[in-house]
């Protein structure tokens, strides 16, 4: 029961800082060794928990970025809020070596597991695709055939996350198809002038209806409503669009 | 003992002391919802009371917009740690709507349009504490934020208010409904932090 498998796993655990990297300017990863950490399943998130010297503590939820592994390691990626009370500390205050209090993995709907074999359409808005990267690098930690696409909105081309990565992802056999719009600049190449996602864009970018994949939609709320009305119109069947969306506080929801 | 974050102050605000444990105060609306938004037209729109065999009652939109509301302000509390204070709605209590229903079965499974559920004790939603609102700060209750008609019941975490709702099931006994399936508490008191199934 995916019930009980919460269950057992929402104990707060120490977790330490090995690895920081900046994705872009307002958005770091943090990698984290996670004492006794249970393991999780590509799409799952932690609640991380920070307290001052007086006892106020702050506790948000982040999506886990990494494919499931064995070795305890995981790894987040936190954009910056410009008011936010958690994530300006986890991007710029927090060093290599800081313990953090976590626990998880939460969540058993918005996941992909190994053992799927249909294709998977993932939609991800801005920090939206970080759920979404844990599925990708799932998948190819396990070595599946399922046909994965990703159509990613950004803003402009400096807030891909996971660039290089999805870059190699994509060109090698058995990859991932990648389509990237972008709603404020584009790159110079680019064939669409910038703007939101719409039919055309779906049309291109997605499965066709007739594939009958399982949609991953993610990012914040007022896209994940527009990707998925559009998807809908598409064709694809809604009882197969699975959403997580962000409030406009950018903070998971 | 937690570990102290070195550098970390926080962000404290007077109304802090007003928010149930381990929330924090927002002013915009998040959503929450584990697949598309139902766009649900009115005149199919209904809403039905069962027994899980029989039809007791049901209304159309007609019917039920014709039954005496209630404007309510009050304060929400979602799971994913976000509160909102003051929030007003006009809606048709559950007390109108049960009506001089005589039952015995203590629990209800409410169910929505695009086939969520969640489960309440009765004991929950009678006496002024359960609502069924159409409307948010007085305009139309958008389909995002559960339109044309979610559950409103404000003194447990924001998920047991079904939105897109579209009746209740009376059980004889408890059962879980979609998140709580998923891991979440089966009963959800924000004030005593009954997020997941084990607290």
């Amino acid at each position: 029961m995916e019930g009980t498998a919460v269950l057992e796993r929402v104990t707060w655990r120490v977790a330490k800082v090995v690895a920081v990297h900046d994705e872009t300017a307002t958005a770091r990863t943090l990698a984290l060794t996670v004492r006794d950490w249970p393991g999780q399943i590509a799409g799952q998130h932690v609640d991380v928990r920070l307290t001052a010297p007086d006892g106020y503590s702050a506790v948000r939820s982040y999506s886990i970025a990494s494919a499931p592994n064995s070795d305890g390691r995981i790894e987040i990626t936190v954009e910056r809020l410009p008011n936010g009370e958690v994530s300006p500390y986890l991007t710029k205050e927090l060093l290599v070596g800081d313990d953090l209090e976590l626990r998880g993995p939460i969540g058993g709907w918005f996941v992909w597991r190994r053992d799927q074999t249909e294709p998977v359409q993932l939609v991800a808005g801005g920090s939206g695709i970080v759920p979404l990267m844990a599925m990708i690098r799932s998948r190819a930690s396990a070595g599946s055939f399922a046909p994965f696409r990703l159509l990613y909105s950004v803003r402009e081309p400096g807030a891909v996350f996971y660039r290089d990565e999805l870059q190699a992802l994509s060109d090698q056999n058995n990859s991932v198809i990648v389509t990237y719009a972008y709603t404020r600049a584009t790159p110079k190449d680019s064939p669409r002038p910038p703007g939101r996602i719409d039919a055309a864009l779906i049309a291109t970018g997605t499965w066709p209806s007739n594939v009958a994949p399982t949609s991953y939609v993610c990012g914040p709320t007022s896209f994940v409503e527009r990707a998925t009305d559009l998807l809908i119109a598409a064709g694809q069947d809604r009882e197969r669009i699975r959403t997580e969306r962000f409030g406009a506080t950018g903070e998971r929801k | 003992m937690a570990i102290i974050s070195r550098g970390f102050s926080g962000r404290r605000s007077a109304a802090d002391v007003k928010l149930p444990p381990g929330q924090y105060l927002t002013t915009d609306f998040p959503v929450l919802s584990a697949g598309p938004t139902p766009h649900i037209s009115l005149d199919r729109w209904e809403f039905t009371i069962d027994d899980g065999s029989n039809v007791l009652k049901r209304w159309d939109w007609k019917s039920f917009r014709e039954l005496p509301t209630e404007t309510i302000t009050v304060d929400i509390h979602c799971v994913t740690r976000w509160s909102k204070l003051g929030t007003s709605w006009e809606g048709v209590s559950l007390d109108v709507l049960l009506g001089d229903l005589k039952t015995d079965l203590p629990y209800a499974m409410f169910r929505s349009y695009g086939d969520y559920t969640t489960n309440l004790p009765l004991k929950d939603v009678i006496n002024k504490q359960a609502w069924v609102a159409f409307k948010y700060n007085g305009a139309d209750l958008e389909p995002e934020h559960g339109g044309p008609a979610r559950l409103l019941v404000p003194h447990l975490y924001l998920w047991k208010s079904a939105k897109w709702v579209k009746g209740m099931t009376l059980m004889p006994h408890d059962k879980p409904g979609f998140w709580e399936n998923l891991g979440y508490h089966i009963y959800g008191d924000p004030w005593k932090e009954q997020r997941y199934s084990n607290e």
